[in-house]
Parts: structure tokens; sequence; C-alpha cells
């Protein structure tokens, strides 16, 4: 087979086609994976993981689903990693600083020395966002860190102990429920429905016959 | 950056560019679409269907993978499993942990009611997760259910269960505040107003999103949620057969720890299948954009235990699987990319289609021009057409890819393509289960008591097509639905002895029918490893 590379899958040699995917490569090799494995695309952070080229000093983190094998790669998977996910009421809780202070007081730790950043799988600036959550920016907070897929290698490589995904986590559903701006017109229509203002409409529509539904579909006005 | 092989053709797609823009092609004749359907959509393929043998929709004919499953043995007899030992006794059992198990969940536990969630991976490893595009709902002023509901109708092919669409899209505006409230983030302009846009077959912007993270923001969401309550979750633990109690209702499941194999017991008043899709059960050798688990269980396990199937033969493959490079192959390019302007073109650099048509049209067209039009590009490992995203950037404005679809833009850009300035090859992609087990409007199956169904796995809420932003609305809707009615369906029930007789029965039908297989389900997990 051309283009085959050595990989070394926690530590023990396997010859792989060297266009699949961290992730192909271990099938290939022959695991059955349970663990370390979800979406397969990208989005849910099952599969992280760290590697080393051999004979280069930089250790890499990366999400095996989402990357290249290469000639030489030494390969461990981080199939899980205690975060520390603290408990909180969404209704009692508010948007203020104390909020991180009492839940994630370690952010204040943070000693700057950016390895979150650096190793983020997602290529997001981790060290900036828990610095926004530090100050109680929670809006800014929610959007440096919104792509997170909470795979947890930020936290792998922190000194402080940060449970970063967590913390943005927090951010997030504090700007989505409390400093969002308000929607008008789906407090209106939520409203509306309850009220029965639709309820004639929808029972008309259940009633009729096929033919009709057709004819209503098939020439209804599409908005621009 | 492509290769020289696709030079030729991206030069004539970046020629036509600007007319293309311009250019607004006719939406398809419901005549042209029946047609197209028939010729080319994989639903219509005769050839890939078997008969069912067995089961309560003996006699209905569903895809040869989901049969051998269907009428597969148990992974377990009777004999394997003490009853009487029970490790777990709740009131709402919940089998899967993506969007419609942690609804039903939350809601379950707002009723009061003792819920718990047992998941095969971990809590989240779900297609929610992996939903880009976003969740519909009719709350603007130039919107209302009832338009919404001739939508969803007719690009269900008339075919959806009325009572369970209408609850679809009358609950669809309070699904979105609920979420809005728990702290999902919707993308909004800054006076609050929603940021809508079209779907492939919707008459009205009405498409919330959260850039292209839509699920994995309310799947993150509902996960913390979860945990912030207290529900318990039991992980890497599968549920390999339903339990029913001496008067055959559902009582409860036979759980299978993923990694020790160990069996146990778990006792419910209800249960709440919310397995979700079959992606990878791969019909027709399609690749799919689903999430490693969805292998059909719920309907296997529902299957077995009595329950009726609704449209199980009507499968949703996605129009734009990614074709090229060979490492993404049938992930998901989000229908919002299309929503955002661009279009689909062939070889040559035309626009064959309008891009907002429904699912299975775009899909079927996309199939014809690259088999019998011959106007596809070869990607080295099949055909494919360009979508055209450059032109997001060309109507838009510089800068709407990275604010709006970050997602596509990041996992193109790992193999080295910028989808701001190329285009991207597609082709469609096994996408969405449209067919599941049949319930009424309170949730529950319609011929086994106390089994109530959420999500993916539900058949008839759809139709046989299903529109853009509409799952990851049903999710909600009916995720929420369950838990309640489950939980206070629990109150009034009390447990007879557990059986598990439905095992034999169902071998014993088996065996009349003259059925013959090694076969076990439900699958669980894929195998992928190099045979």
């Amino acid at each position: 087979m051309e283009n085959m590379v050595n990989i070394y899958l926690f530590g023990k040699q396997y010859r792989v086609p060297g266009d699949l995917t961290i992730m192909r490569a271990m099938e290939y090799a022959g695991y059955q994976l349970v663990r370390g494995c979800g979406c397969r695309n990208g989005f849910c952070g099952a599969c992280a993981t760290i590697y080393r080229i051999k004979g280069d000093r930089e250790l890499k983190t990366c999400l095996a689903c989402q990357t290249k094998v290469e000639d030489n790669m030494y390969i461990a998977t981080l199939p899980f990693f205690p975060l520390v996910k603290e408990v909180y009421d969404i209704e009692k809780v508010k948007p203020t600083e104390q909020i991180m202070m009492q839940l994630y007081p370690e952010i204040y730790a943070c000693v700057g020395c950016n390895a979150c950043t650096k190793s983020c799988t997602q290529d997001l600036n981790v060290m900036q966002y828990i610095a926004y959550a530090q100050r109680g920016e929670f809006e800014k907070c929610a959007e440096e860190s919104f792509d997170c897929v909470m795979c947890g290698v930020c936290s792998s490589r922190c000194p402080a102990g940060i449970s970063h995904p967590q913390v943005a986590m927090l951010a997030r559903r504090l700007n989505g429920k409390y400093l969002a701006p308000k929607t008008e017109h789906l407090e209106n229509r939520v409203q509306e429905i309850k009220d029965g203002t639709f309820t004639e409409l929808i029972e008309a529509l259940m009633g009729k016959p096929v033919e009709e539904l057709k004819e209503l579909y098939n020439n209804r006005e599409i908005e621009k | 950056m492509y290769e020289k092989q696709f030079q030729e053709s991206l030069k004539a797609v970046e020629a036509a560019r600007e007319a293309n823009i311009a250019y607004e092609p006719a939406r398809m004749t419901a005549q042209e679409k029946e047609d197209l359907l028939a010729a080319y959509h994989p639903d219509y393929k005769k050839s890939e269907f078997t008969t069912l043998k067995i089961g309560p929709n003996k006699g209905e004919q569903v895809p040869h993978e989901l049969c051998e499953m269907l009428q597969a043995h148990s992974r377990i007899s009777a004999a394997d499993v003490d009853l009487s030992d029970i490790r777990y006794d709740v009131d709402v059992l919940i089998i899967g942990g993506g969007g419609a198990g942690a609804s039903a969940a939350i809601e379950a536990d707002n009723a009061g009611a003792k819920a718990m969630i047992v998941t095969k991976l971990r809590m989240g490893d779900a297609n929610t997760m992996m939903a880009e595009g976003g969740i519909q709902a009719a709350d603007k002023p130039n919107d209302s259910p009832a338009i919404h509901f001739v939508d969803a109708f007719g690009g269900g092919h008339y075919a959806a269960k009325r009572e369970l669409l209408a609850k679809l899209v009358c609950d669809a505006p309070e699904a979105i505040q609920w979420l809005n409230n728990l702290g999902v983030e919707f993308d909004k302009a800054p006076d609050g107003e929603m940021i809508t846009t079209h779907g492939g077959g919707t008459s009205r912007k009405r498409m919330h999103a959260a850039k292209d993270y839509s699920g994995a923001e309310i799947m993150r969401t509902l996960r913390d949620e979860v945990l912030n309550r207290g529900i318990p979750v039991v992980d890497f633990t599968s549920a390999i057969e339903l339990i029913l109690d001496e008067n055959g209702n559902a009582a409860g499941a036979v759980l299978m720890n993923m990694e020790t194999g160990e069996l146990m017991v778990a006792r419910a008043k209800t249960v709440i299948i919310a397995t979700g899709g079959a992606g990878r059960m791969h019909y027709q050798g399609f690749p799919t954009s689903n999430h490693y688990g969805a292998t059909a269980d719920g309907l296997v396990l529902g299957y077995r235990a009595g329950a009726k199937l609704l449209y199980a033969d009507t499968l949703q493959y996605h129009p734009t699987g990614a074709a090229f490079p060979q490492q993404i192959f049938g992930a998901l390019v989000t229908e919002k990319v299309r929503s955002l302007g661009a279009k689909l073109i062939n070889r040559e650099g035309k626009v064959f289609m309008h891009p907002l048509e429904t699912r299975d049209v775009a899909a079927a067209s996309i199939i014809r021009e690259c088999s019998d039009r011959q106007e596809g590009v070869d990607t080295g490992s099949g055909q494919a057409v360009w979508l055209d995203t450059p032109m997001i950037e060309a109507i838009g404005g510089e800068g709407t890819i990275e604010a709006r679809i970050p997602a596509m833009m990041r996992m193109f850009a790992k193999y080295g393509i910028d989808i701001r300035k190329e285009p991207i090859l597609v082709y469609p992609t096994l996408h969405y289960q449209n067919g599941g087990l049949d319930i009424d409007v309170s949730g529950m199956t319609t011929n086994v008591e106390n089994l109530f169904v959420a999500g993916e796995a539900v058949g008839g809420i759809h139709g046989r097509n299903r529109l853009m932003g509409n799952s990851l609305l049903d999710i909600i809707v009916f995720g929420r639905n369950a838990g309640t009615n489950a939980a206070a369906k629990a109150r009034e029930v009390s447990v007879g002895k557990l059986t598990l007789d439905h095992i034999t029965k169902f071998d014993a039908e088996r065996e009349a029918a003259g059925v013959e297989t090694d076969a076990v389900s439900p699958k669980l997990l894929p195998d992928y490893r190099r045979k």
C-alpha cells in the first residue's frame, strides 16, 4: 500500500495508511472504540488526544477525529479528564463577578502561562476567556469560548487546576439567560398561543382533506 | 487548495460566480419533484428493502440492515438475568442521553418524579450535539404555527400524523423560550430580535440558530442542567432489552456496562426510549453525518417488546455531506450554508437547482446530476457537486462565514480549504431516520403501555421527509412532553412481576416464520476495524 506511516498507539507501533485520521488509524490497527469516540465530526470533544512526533520536543494536542496521522507519531488519547463541575441553580444565580469567586475561585490563581490557549484543540484564546470570566465580563467570555467542545485538554495542561470548559459553560448560560437582549416577538407569540389565537386555524388544517392541503402547500407564498 | 484534477471545473465555477449569484433558479413543480424522487431518491430503490416476516409490522418493507436487526436474537436469554436483583429502581427510566432524553429528564424532575438517564456512551454523545443549522419556530409577526404546519406537512409528503405535527408547531415558540431561559444562546440582533433564515422548504424565515453550533449549544446547556439537578446519569451503559411486567406493560430494562459487560436490572414505572437515529447502520452503503452510537437501538428494543413502527422505510439523506477530502467524507455540511446564499453548482459551473428545495428533493437532484446527467466532479472516491461558499461572503459581506458558520470554516481549514475563497464538494449523506416507533400525542407508544418514546426514535411527526430545523425542535417539544407525561403516568402505575417472556415469544415467532439468522441486536456500535 502506498504512503504507509509508523505510529505508536500508547507506545506500541502500528503501520497504517498515511491519509487516515488518528481515530480511523486506531480502528485500522484493530481497536473497537468505546471510549474516546463520539460524534466523529469535531463537535463533541470525546476524542481529546496528546501526541509527540519522534525527535520533537513539543507536545501537541488535537481531536483524534479531526487530525491526520503523521510518520513517527506517538499517540495517547485522553478520553476522560476529571474537570470540576460545580452545581448551581440557574434561576438563583446572578451574572456578577461574585458567582465565579464562589464557584470557581481557582480561576483567580491563573499564572498566565497560556498553556491552555496553546493546547486548545479548537484554537480558542482560552486564557483570554478566563480573564473575561475573572472580571465578570460574561458576554465577552461567552463569545470568546463559544466554539468550545469541552474536550478538557486545556485543563489537563493547567498548573492552576482550572476547569476552563466548565467556567465557560457557566458564563454562556449567564449570558444567554440574563445578559443577552430579551426577544419581544418571542414573548408575544408564546402569549398569543396561550390565548388560543391560532387554535381555530390549526383545527381547520387538521380537518382539511389532503387535496386541499396540497393546494395550500403548492401555492403558498414564500418570503424572499 | 485543490489539486490539479479539480482546477478546470473550479475555474468554471469561479468564472460563473457573479452571474450565478444574480441568477434565481426556479423551484420545481409538485410533479417534477415527484418524478425526480421516484427515479433518484434512495428510499425508492426497491432492491434495498426487505419485507418483515415477524413482529408488529409483519408484511411491511424496511431497509435490509434494519430488517436484520429487528428480526435478530436478543443479546441475552431470560436465564442470564436475575430479575429479582434490582440495581436501579426509579419512576422514569430514560434510555438515551441526547437532547430528547435530557429534556425528558428535566421535565420529569420538574414533575417530582425520580428519573434516571442511562446512555451507552457519554451524556451528550448524540446527534443533537452535531445539529448545526438551527431550530424552527414560528415566532415572528409574518409567521404563524399554521404556516409552519403547512410547510412541514407538505415537505413531509402529507404523511405526518397531524396531531403530532400540530403539537410540534404550536409548542415551538415556547420550546425556544424554555431553552433561552435555561441560558441557551441564540443569534440575536441588538434589540433582541432573533436572527432567522430559511431552510429548505420553509416559506418563512424561522430558523433560529447559535452560529453553526446550534445543537451543541443546546446539548451542552441541557447536559449542564441535568447535572445541576443531580439527576442520575449512568453512562457507558446500554439498554439491551426492555423488561415488561406480567401485564405486558413496560417496566424497566436490562442494562449492560459497555466496558465490563456486566448485566444489571433497572425497574421503572415508565420507560422513555430516547435512543436517537440510525446513521451508523449505513443503509445502502451511504456514509453518515451521525454520531458513533446511532444504530437504531430503540427501534429494536421497542419492536421486540411489541411496539409498532411507523414509516421505518423512510430515511433522510442530507443533500450536502462533505465529499472531499476523504478524511471528512460524509460529515455534515449544514443546510445553513445554502440558507446564507451558497448555491449548488455542477462540473460545468451551472446552477442546476434552487438551493432551498426540501432535503429529499435536493439529495435526489444531486444524485441525478452525478449519475444520469454525468455533470458531477470526480473526487477520486466518487462523484460530487460544488457548493459555492464564496457566494456567502459576496452576498453577506466579508466576515459573514466566520461569524455565522465558524464550524464549517474550521472543518475545511484543517485540510487546507478556505471556504471563504474556495467552494466545497458535496454529496448526499445518511442523516436522519424519518420513521420510528409509533406514538400518540402523549408520547406513549400506541400498543405498549407505559412505554414512551421521544426524539429521532419516534416515527410520524415529520411524515416521510423532515424539514431542516424541525428535529432540534422535535427533541425539545416531544422530549419535554414525554418527560411530563411519563412522570404523571408513573404516579398511577404499580409495577407487576417483572418478566422477559417476550424474548422467548419473539424467538418462537421467528422460528415459526422460518427466519434463520445468527444476528443479535441491538447493534450498539458499528465495527470499523480492518477486516
